[in-house]
């Protein structure tokens, strides 16, 4: 059993990235994340596992920063909210287009543009889809309590240098903010440069050696027909990822008739409108995808061959849906169910949406 | 006593023309060719080899690495 | 005495001068007499001389030398247009020990990337930053550039750059030789054998103040481009000479190292 805490969201982030051995944190505050550097800043762990923790001039520079230090091999994050993570959009492309792994995580709130400081999904597109510019995809995780927030930092640094890929944890202002027991992770050294030699020497910038071509950590290619041949690569890792990476959890799917997808926050308000809907008798399951991107298109595919409908809760105006139509593909109804703007859904309305929409529609 | 001897090899297919080289030299050893390389440059060469002191002022201001200098002390016998 | 034959001067021992080994058998893509060339080889050769090929890693930015990779042969990071004096603190923070240079042209330096300059700088961030100023933006076809000076014609200053509309060449180097955290901000050219000697002086020992840990060493080239300003090369260094000297002039702006500027440091606030 490891060590147990009562802590907030953005506040295991920071304690996690220390205890996987994270090498370096670059950010720049913004509300509601600020917490992550905050205790970062509190803890220097700079002085216990030397890890660097530097505030940037801006988002922009903050990702440029993971740029530099994932070159060198190293396990490098940063975190913010929403607008920043726009601005940060440019070097998320470029890592993803160098084939640099590191983590980014988006406390996201609402929008569009200075939107909102309260919670929102409103980034599921841009978080899934790319959001940068070109062909590219990041490994999304959502985590739906304090306790995954420190579990997935880990999970999200193992995949990106797996897939050599940037990873995001996609959570909200609710989970960031929420105060939750936690059973904190063991702590693992940080790699030695020797251990970076070994395990990432073959790609990182570690200074030329005569045995090897100089490493150039760059997304530039200018002929078109070699350009394609790398995106050729890139697509290979992402449907490789598609085939071993895709995590859900199912609550009461078995017996289900309706099924509510969900994820991060909106899978905990639901999972009680999933009791309050059970307790009238309607057997309704929970599907809380974890992966959201790979996206576990297969399973609900499968699972729309016995089901009458699935209703998709986010805080959004309908974005997860549009996954999840194309997993159904047309084998049952799917409807939608959100609030915008950085309000949050209450379980009775959710109870209301799936009863007028599905059970009874 | 010595002279200085010099000698400049260009990289004739390397060379850009840029005329810099000629212009920094200062005894007036470079030209460039009235004939092209295959990229259809005029390429520096030396035109008065004879008047070459090996000082490097043309490889320094080269922006192509295409220069090497050659240099050395000739004994001079006195009269 | 016989006359010396070109043969017996020619030889392996009696060589002065030629190309460092730091630098690949790439030709390089520039245009003829651009004074990139001349400053990678000088990077190269210090790094050769400095034997530290192992231990030094470049950032490229993006511009004419997006590519300058493909010249030096050690390891390298190409960044995102302007950003790579972040790029070089993140991989400089995460190994120290390492020698990281960043090298940038006027628009890549001193417009769109000008917060991550400016804030490197004032970080005192041990790395060197090499900036390429040539008035102009050369590889998308010499549109203007932050440094173009006053009533220099380029393809989107037709008529000469009028500060009316566009504002006033910035002289990026005087601002951050006031930061607290330079070390060394120097203004160098290489248009003569001369000026080549010193400038490689001055990134000699940048790159020796960065293992010394105290502050960013940067160096600025006043550079021509013979294509983007349509004269030939050795016009431009007259051209360079006569106009943009007088407003750029050449020499050591700071050179010691990090302010301390323990006499600001403020008390504790009291609750």
């Amino acid at each position: 059993m490891g060590e147990l805490r009562l802590m907030k969201g953005n506040e295991v982030i920071a304690e996690a990235a220390i205890r996987c051995g994270c090498d370096a944190y670059f950010g720049y505050p913004i509300t509601p994340q600020s917490e992550v550097m905050e205790t970062l800043m509190a803890r220097m762990p700079w002085e216990e596992t030397g890890m660097v923790v530097l505030q940037a001039e801006s988002e922009v520079a903050a990702i440029n920063m993971m740029y530099g230090g994932a070159s060198a091999g190293r396990k490098v994050m940063t975190s913010s909210s929403s607008p920043g993570i726009s601005l940060m959009s440019e070097g998320i492309s470029y890592m993803a287009g160098a084939e640099l792994p590191g983590v980014v995580v988006n406390v996201q709130r609402g929008g569009p543009g200075l939107g909102t400081i309260q919670p929102s999904q409103a980034d599921y597109l841009q978080a899934t889809k790319g959001g940068g510019h070109g062909d590219y995809r990041l490994i999304v995780l959502a985590p739906s309590s304090v306790q995954e927030m420190n579990d997935f930092v880990d999970l999200a640094f193992e995949l990106s240098f797996k897939y050599r890929n940037p990873a995001m944890i996609l959570t909200d202002g609710v989970i960031g903010q929420m105060m939750e027991k936690v059973e904190l992770s063991d702590f693992k050294p940080r790699w030695t440069d020797e251990e970076v030699e070994r395990l990432n020497g073959s790609w990182a910038a570690t200074g030329k050696k005569p045995n090897r071509e100089r490493a150039i950590k760059t997304s530039l290619e200018l002929v078109a027909e070699k350009q394609e041949i790398i995106n050729q690569g890139f697509q290979a890792k992402y449907k490789k990822m598609q085939e071993e990476e895709v995590r859900y959890e199912m609550i009461h799917c078995d017996d289900a008739e309706y099924i509510i997808v969900a994820f991060g926050v909106s899978a905990r308000i639901s999972q009680k409108a999933v009791d309050l809907l059970r307790e009238q008798g309607h057997k309704v399951g929970l599907f809380r995808p974890i992966t959201l991107y790979p996206f576990p298109s297969k399973i609900i595919n499968q699972m729309a061959d016995k089901v009458k409908g699935f209703l998709s809760v986010e805080m959004n105006s309908g974005q997860m849906i549009e996954d999840i139509l194309l997993a159904v593909s047309g084998k049952t109804k799917v409807d939608h169910f959100g609030r915008m703007g950085g309000v949050i859904a209450t379980p009775g309305e959710v109870v209301d949406a799936m009863l007028t929409k599905l059970i009874g529609g | 006593m010595a002279k200085v001897r010099g000698a400049v090899v260009v990289d004739q297919e390397c060379c850009k023309g840029c005329n810099l080289c000629v212009v920094a030299c200062p005894e007036n050893v470079l030209g460039l060719h009235k004939e092209v390389n295959s990229k259809g440059y005029h390429y520096s060469h030396m035109v008065s080899p004879e008047n070459c002191i090996g000082c490097m002022n043309c490889g320094m201001v080269c922006p192509d690495s295409c220069i090497t200098v050659y240099r050395v002390k000739v004994p001079v016998e006195q009269d | 005495m016989a006359e010396l034959q070109l043969a017996d001067i020619i030889k392996p021992e009696n060589k002065v001068y030629g190309k460092s080994k730091i630098m690949t058998d790439t030709p390089l893509h520039y245009c003829y007499g651009c004074s990139h060339g001349v400053v990678h080889k000088l990077i190269a050769e210090v790094i050769e001389e400095l034997d530290i090929q192992e231990e030094t890693v470049g950032v490229a930015p993006v511009g004419c030398s997006v590519m300058m990779y493909n010249y030096i042969d050690i390891d390298w990071m190409e960044a995102a247009h302007g950003r790579a004096p972040a790029v070089a603190t993140g991989y400089k923070r995460v190994n120290p020990k390492k020698y990281v240079f960043s090298y940038q042209g006027d628009g890549d330096l001193a417009a769109i990337g000008t917060a991550e300059t400016m804030h490197a700088v004032n970080r005192g961030e041990n790395i060197v930053m090499i900036f390429i100023n040539n008035a102009t933006y050369g590889m998308t076809g010499g549109q203007m550039a932050p440094t173009t000076m006053v009533g220099q014609v380029t393809s989107t200053s037709p008529y000469g750059r009028n500060v009316d509309i566009n504002g006033y060449p910035l002289r990026i180097t005087e601002l951050l030789a006031m930061l607290p955290g330079a070390a060394y901000v120097t203004r160098q050219s290489v248009h003569t054998p001369a000026n080549v000697r010193k400038c490689k002086k001055a990134i000699r020992k940048a790159f020796e103040n960065s293992a010394k840990n105290i502050g960013t060493s940067f160096i600025e080239v006043v550079s021509t481009c013979n294509s983007g300003w349509k004269i030939d090369p050795v016009a431009a260094n007259q051209w360079m000479e006569e106009n943009m000297f007088p407003f750029y002039p050449l020499g050591d702006l700071k050179d010691g190292e990090r302010d301390s500027f323990e006499q600001f440091s403020v008390q504790k606030l009291k609750k």
